[in-house]
């Protein structure tokens, strides 16, 4: 294959190449968040050496079930996504807005200042590039914009890693969100792990990255490393755990707004908006006002809110949507449908949190199904 | 007579009748003035007749004891003013209280339930006069009923 | 770097759209029970389009959505009239001239002013709708060449609920337009129409083949009004209605306004009947 200028030069590093890559980012200034082991489940959190991975494990996923368990060789990246997704970090749960402070009858607000902070994701899969892009336009991209979030994303340097394994509620490859990360990181991995030995085909995706690539012990990567990275790829999108058409669904669900089938998974759901939290997409929030006694001095925060609380969409006395039909509803349709009139794409990059983090197993996929099913009946 | 007539004739609710029923109509009917604060008619007085209003403004009211009188619709120029006398026991439910001056066509009621037994086709014209008028104010009342504009609504 | 008080005091408070900046009441007027106008003057003005609304902020209690109901033309006084509906309204009500309050805004897409140039204009309102009309009421009467015929539709509970009960009176004695007041229930005082604000709708005069319709009130009525206005002879892309939603944000990024495909926020809250027909009808969309 010949390079063109446009084409990523592939590179191998081993193992200690990405030890290295890390220093050279925490050198950089950069906060190094990545997965690691934390009660029990793969979360996304700051880490300074690749002892700090979840080195040998995987995970085991189906609607409502996440499990860890061993696997027989080191692989660092041997798993899909937890509940933590990068809008931990970029979206915080909570994040202060402004303060308020009264003297003499004046009163003056100062607006929360915008973090400092330069942040490098490590080990983002392609379904959480695309959720990220998803983000982007909601919070940058229309009229008005969010500096806290802007100012985080632009100053975040990402690393990629194509997926050496389906998650069990995987459908990345329905969604054309994955599992190659095709776009949107600053460098991309993909772990190549045998009994040749263990590294990493890597590339670089922007100038920066290619500056910190340069920083790395690192050598062309040859044909047959190259080819099995694309294997990888290749097994990976071919063991999907589930699929979901997705070229229909908009006008699918909005024109099924009274499917019984609603009624059937409110007979399941708990409205515990875990679903909506795991979400890498989903970006609603709320505003909580906070004073001290004597109310001189106020705050404002936002604080993530979903809308399968019952007063989300509170108004005059009663919420419009006080069913759990009607709220159930409301995410799925807006998620595969109205997000499409709203954004100009699907909110669903198929990583599968809701399906596995759901307590009582409702899976996206079989919903979506179900409806059409009926359909052509 | 011929004056009455085409009063008949030309007012609202009579549009598209046939000439034959509008001398039948005019036989039952007279011209009528009350003075502002006059009442029409009044709760569990004999509906012997319903009112055309050809200029000016009914109040339709309930009273109750110590409550000033409350009106729950106003009819205007044009419209009907009482269905009371369609069914047994053939009572007024209300009052009607003219607010300014109001000039309406009188119908006698027992005149015209008479023609209406006789001539079923004339009964029929009559009906389908009379019901889209109930069931619009059927359907208004319910909106009354519903107090959108109270503070919870 | 400019002091703290500077950004608190400019009109762009900060480049974050969810920071407020902080304002006083300069006059306070009860309109009807529970319902006060607020007028605030603002330094350097203030320049809204009728039917646009602001975030209002009780500091320390909260924020909440509230429509400009003052004449667009007064770019120096802010006009709010507020209904005490829970915690965050009924503490803006209780303000008093010369308190604080934070002021987010102006948001949405407004009455459609352009649109109705040189058409019959149509004007229904219920209840507290009337506030949010009442910027378009201005406009329209004060450029009164520029339309057609002009009809002022009002209902309301009771003869003691009626909203700026004096301006419409002025409004009435204009030969130039119709204002006709109906409530749900009168007393013997009433002379004026009982029953609903739709069969104003068949009374009036328009040509309903070109007129263009503002309609803003409760939902159950906004739907019925327009349902009356397409019934006699108007066609929906011409019914103009002012939807309302919980709001957290009034930016497009709190999610909750979401109304079917579109943000109450930033979309509306004035939609055009044609658009919101076939969600208005759904229970709990």
């Amino acid at each position: 294959m010949s390079d063109s200028a446009q084409a990523p030069q592939s590179a191998y590093i081993d193992v200690n190449g990405l030890q290295q890559l890390l220093d050279a980012l925490r050198r950089r200034g950069f906060r190094t968040v990545g997965p690691r082991l934390r009660d029990q489940a793969i979360v996304y959190d700051d880490i300074e050496s690749i002892e700090d991975l979840p080195r040998g494990w995987t995970d085991d996923q189906e609607a409502g079930r996440y499990r860890l368990l061993r696997r027989d060789d080191e692989a660092l990246f041997g798993y899909a996504v937890g509940p933590h997704s990068w809008k931990k970090f970029l979206h915080p749960p909570v994040q202060k807005l402004w303060k308020s402070e009264r003297k003499d009858d004046e009163v003056r607000v100062i607006p929360e200042p915008i973090a400092d902070e330069r942040l490098a994701f490590i080990g983002m899969r392609a379904c959480e590039l695309r959720a990220i892009a998803i983000q982007d336009k909601v919070l940058t991209e229309g009229v008005n914009k969010d500096p806290h979030y802007a100012a985080r994303r632009k100053g975040a340097f990402f690393v990629a890693v194509n997926c050496g394994k389906a998650g069990g509620t995987c459908f990345c490859v329905s969604m054309n969100a994955g599992p190659k990360a095709e776009s949107g990181f600053d460098l991309s991995l993909t772990e190549l792990i045998d009994k040749r030995g263990h590294g990493f085909l890597i590339e670089a995706g922007s100038d920066d990255g290619r500056e910190v690539l340069s920083e790395l012990p690192n050598r062309a990567a040859s044909e047959s490393e190259r080819e099995a990275a694309e294997a990888v790829v290749a097994k990976t999108a071919s063991s999907m755990g589930r699929e979901m058409k997705s070229d229909d669904l908009h006008d699918l669900l909005l024109r099924n707004l009274e499917h019984p089938r609603w009624d059937a998974v409110a007979e399941r759901c708990l409205t515990c908006s875990n679903c909506t939290m795991v979400c890498p997409t989903c970006f609603c929030t709320s505003v909580e006002e906070t004073s001290d006694l004597t109310g001189d001095e106020t705050s404002r925060s936002r604080r993530w809110d979903s809308c399968f609380t019952i007063d989300y969409s509170y108004l005059h006395g009663g919420s419009v949507r006080s069913s759990t039909k009607s709220r159930y509803r409301q995410w799925i349709t807006h998620k595969l449908a109205t997000w499409i009139d709203q954004f100009g794409s699907s909110g669903c990059v198929g990583c599968g949190r809701c399906i596995a983090w759901c307590p009582v197993g409702i899976d996206i996929t079989e919903e979506v199904r179900a409806i059409r099913d009926s359909e052509t009946k | 007579m011929e004056g009455l007539e085409r009063i008949v004739r030309e007012h609202k609710f009579f549009a598209g009748l046939d000439e034959e029923y509008v001398k039948l109509v005019t036989g039952c009917a007279k011209n009528v003035r009350f003075e502002a604060g006059e009442y029409l008619f009044r709760e569990g007085g004999p509906a012997d007749q319903f009112y055309l209003l050809r200029e000016g403004r009914v109040a339709l009211e309930i009273s109750a004891p110590g409550r000033s009188a409350i009106s729950f619709l106003t009819v205007d120029e044009g419209e009907v003013c009482g269905v009371s006398w369609l069914i047994p026991p053939y009572r007024w439910s209300y009052d009607g209280r003219a607010i300014g001056l109001v000039r309406a066509l009188s119908i006698d009621a027992l005149c015209l339930r008479n023609k209406c037994e006789a001539d079923h086709h004339f009964g029929y014209e009559m009906m389908k006069r009379v019901m889209p008028v109930v069931i619009q104010r059927l359907h208004a009342t319910r909106l009354q009923v519903l107090d959108v504009y109270g503070v919870d609504a | 770097m400019a002091s703290m008080l500077d950004l608190a005091k400019s009109p762009a408070a900060s480049a974050d759209p969810m920071v407020p900046r902080v304002v006083r009441v300069t006059r306070r007027r009860g309109d009807a029970p529970e319902i006060v106008t607020l007028e605030i003057d603002i330094d350097g003005g203030f320049t809204f389009t009728p039917g646009q609304f602001n975030m209002l902020t009780a500091f320390g209690v909260g924020e909440v959505a509230i429509s400009i109901s003052g004449d667009p033309v007064n770019r120096g006084t802010l006009v709010h009239t507020i209904r005490d509906v829970g915690p965050v309204s009924g503490a803006l009500t209780r303000l008093r001239p010369g308190e604080s309050l934070g002021l987010r805004g102006p948001f949405g897409v407004g009455w459609p002013m352009a649109e109705a140039a040189g058409r019959d204009v149509v004007i229904v309102a219920g209840g507290l709708g009337l506030a949010p009309l009442r910027p378009s009421i201005y406009r329209v009467l004060a450029e009164r060449d520029r339309y057609g015929k002009v009809a002022i539709l009002y209902g309301t509970r009771s003869p003691g609920d009626i909203l700026f009960h004096r301006e419409l009176e002025t409004w009435r004695r204009r030969l130039d337009a119709t204002v006709e007041v109906t409530v749900d229930h009168g007393n013997q005082d009433w002379h004026g129409h009982v029953g609903v604000v739709t069969k104003l709708v068949q009374r009036a005069d328009f040509d309903p083949a070109s007129a263009i319709a503002m309609v803003c009130g409760p939902e159950v009525m906004m739907r019925f009004g327009a349902a009356a206005l397409h019934e006699a002879g108007m066609p929906d892309e011409a019914i103009y209605l002012s939807m309302e939603r919980n709001m957290k944000c009034a930016v497009g990024f709190c999610g909750h306004c979401q109304f079917g495909p579109v943000f109450v926020c930033k979309d509306g809250p004035v939609f055009t009947h044609d658009r919101l027909r076939h969600i208005l009808a759904l229970k709990e969309i």
